[in-house]
């Protein structure tokens, strides 16, 4: 009935391992400003294309993942200061819909610069697989869960250990109060960005050379990462990455048991039945007001 | 009191149809006059969501869903089932509304977005199903023989015929927006949008009130579905999917919110957009991006505010001119 369980599981977590980084921006930018950013996933596509792009213009592999995900973190910056910061103020259904508009034009832009190909970065350290407990292991797979939990590891120090990160967290908390001790919310908005820009980008580029990448591969990518901090409960970041990793087994297991043609909507249909029993996710906290 | 503003939107209504039955005469030919039919399908959904989100401030990132369940569940009524074409229609937009109940019913008693996060999994969802379920749907490749609409034993064989008709429809379900905004419902869904807790201590019942609209805003979408499927007599999952919900939001975002002229001029000018952008193919994507974010920026409350702020600015010009 199980075979192949482990190498479920195994697949699922490297692919959860991507949603739980992606919702993790998700969480970054929701706890400083409030708002869901539906562009999240075109970070995560731009990380994996402009590796592609750089590592073709002749650098080398690491510097072109490094460069890549840098630049992502400056667009992300951008957009924060050209498109959500003169919105200060607005409904945040705006906010949203902005959001949607920068997510277009990022992928438009995208399939102009790079063409509507689907291309693939070469994997870090060769594609013969590991053989482990009944599973073949790509070892490509743990790079991607070795950078998932040094970035979190990074982020917990950031957090509890840096000046700008428990800055960070005030915000989250409180911005008025925030902003009465003299933290600047806005420069912590654009922060919030630039960091997600940051952490997108490298779950794309460290998933490109997996599932490969392509202009388009953004919304979809984006869209799970939200299931995923909804599942972790919206806010709270580490429960986000949780929510991924659960989300990647669910969604493999899903596939390989029940229908793989259905295999995008296990997300959704989690998403949705979470959305019914237990709206705060299942790490948050019960804060959801009713009406 | 209530008379006068009903007999106002009536003349307006008058005037609108009037507008609508003119225009086929002014186009060069057959081609334009099928973009105009699609322009009103799409008119009819805006019209619906701009009732959720610029009235009860609630986002619906899966409206295309519900258009597809329309069009999809009239397709297999009629053909599959071979049941009689008015029966399809209803099955469709029943079928939407009752979705959008179920749909509503947790997620709208809770404050916030989550209204757009429940709809916009839904419609993946849905729109997944559109593309598996190839027994039922036939696939991505789409839904063949769907019988062009026929009722009262008319058939509407020609392009013409099909636009009148739908002049007549977006005519009533516009007059039925501008209406119910006027109505109780509507002060009380205003209400609720500016502060839902004065809303609520003035005895709305918050949550019925937003899923009346939701159901109502999504049975539009299901009805222009159904349209949709006995105009075009082919239908396929792409249609229906998340970039069609997108675009309904910035028929409504760009035509203004709160406004139910701005989302019909919104509507006919996002669906005749691509025409006039067709000999730059690939760029449409980003033109449509650039429209949605400088709206929201420049022009919060769309076409219609931006116009009515011109106005002023302008009356108020004259009004200077006239005292120097």
């Amino acid at each position: 009935m199980f075979a192949g369980a482990p190498q479920y599981i195994v697949s699922g977590l490297t692919q959860g391992a991507a949603y739980g980084l992606i919702g993790l921006g998700f969480t970054m930018i929701f706890n400083t400003t409030g708002i869901i950013n539906f562009a999240q996933g075109e970070f995560v596509m731009l990380g994996g294309m402009l590796s592609v792009c750089l590592l073709g213009a002749g650098l080398p592999l690491p510097l072109a993942i490094v460069a890549a995900c840098l630049a992502t973190a400056v667009i992300g910056g951008l957009m924060e200061r050209l498109t959500i910061r003169p919105l200060a103020g607005a409904p945040a259904v705006n906010a949203v819909i902005i959001t949607i508009g920068v997510s277009i034009l990022l992928r438009g832009g995208a399939m102009l610069a790079f063409g509507k190909d689907t291309v693939a970065l070469p994997a870090f350290s060769g594609v013969k697989p590991i053989l482990a407990l009944g599973a073949a292991i790509q070892p490509q797979s743990l790079w991607v869960l070795a950078v998932t939990l040094a970035l979190l590891a990074a982020l917990k120090l950031f957090f509890s250990a840096t000046i700008q990160g428990k800055a960070m967290l005030a915000c989250a908390c409180q911005k008025k109060a925030a902003s009465l001790v003299g933290i600047s919310v806005a420069r912590m908005a654009l922060l919030s960005f630039a960091i997600s820009g940051l952490i997108g980008a490298t779950a794309g580029a460290i998933l490109a050379p997996i599932t490969m990448t392509a202009y388009d591969v953004g919304m979809m990518l984006g869209l799970k990462g939200f299931a995923a901090c909804i599942l972790g409960g919206l806010g709270n970041p580490f429960g986000a990455a949780a929510g991924g990793l659960l989300l990647g087994v669910l969604e493999s297991f899903g596939a390989g048991y029940v229908a793989s043609g259905y295999k995008d909507a296990f997300a959704f249909i989690v998403l949705l039945l979470l959305l019914f029993v237990k709206p705060s996710g299942l790490f948050g906290k019960a804060g959801v007001e009713r009406v | 009191m209530k008379r006068p503003i009903l007999g106002q939107n009536a003349a307006q209504a008058v005037l609108f149809f009037a507008l609508l039955l003119a225009v086929p005469y002014g186009l060069p030919n057959e081609y334009y006059l099928s973009i105009c039919i699609l322009g009103s399908l799409n008119a009819v959904i805006a019209v619906g969501l701009n009732l959720l989100m610029g009235y009860a401030g609630q986002v619906s990132l899966g409206h295309a869903a519900f258009y597809g369940l329309g069009a999809y569940a009239t397709a297999i009524c009629t053909t599959r089932f071979g049941l009689p074409i008015p029966v399809g229609m209803a099955a469709g937009v029943t079928l939407a509304a009752a979705v959008a109940w179920i749909v509503a019913l947790p997620t709208l008693k809770l404050k916030g977005n989550y209204l757009a996060m429940a709809t916009l999994g839904f419609g993946i969802i849905v729109s997944i199903v559109f593309n598996e379920a190839v027994d039922l749907t036939g696939g991505p490749s789409g839904f063949v023989g769907i019988p062009r609409l026929a009722l009262f034993g008319h058939t509407f064989e020609s392009d013409h015929g099909y636009y009148n008709l739908m002049a007549v429809v977006l005519t009533l379900v516009v007059l039925l927006a501008l209406n119910l905004m006027k109505s109780r419902t509507g002060r009380a869904l205003r209400a609720l949008h500016v502060s839902e807790k004065a809303a609520s201590s003035l005895g709305v019942d918050i949550a019925a009130h937003k899923r009346f609209v939701f159901v109502l805003s999504a049975a539009l979408a299901g009805l222009a579905g159904v349209l949709y499927a006995h105009y075009l007599s082919f239908i396929a999952p792409a249609s229906f999917g998340f970039s069609f919900s997108v675009q309904l939001v910035v028929m409504v975002v760009l035509g203004g919110m709160a406004s139910v002229w701005g989302s019909v001029a919104g509507a006919f000018f996002l669906t005749a957009l691509p025409e006039a952008l067709r000999e730059f193919e690939d760029i449409d994507i980003l033109v449509y991006g650039a429209i949605l974010v400088l709206t929201i920026m420049y022009l919060p409350d769309g076409l219609a505010g931006g116009i009515k702020r011109l106005s002023r600015k302008l009356r108020r010009t004259g009004v200077d001119d006239a005292r120097s």
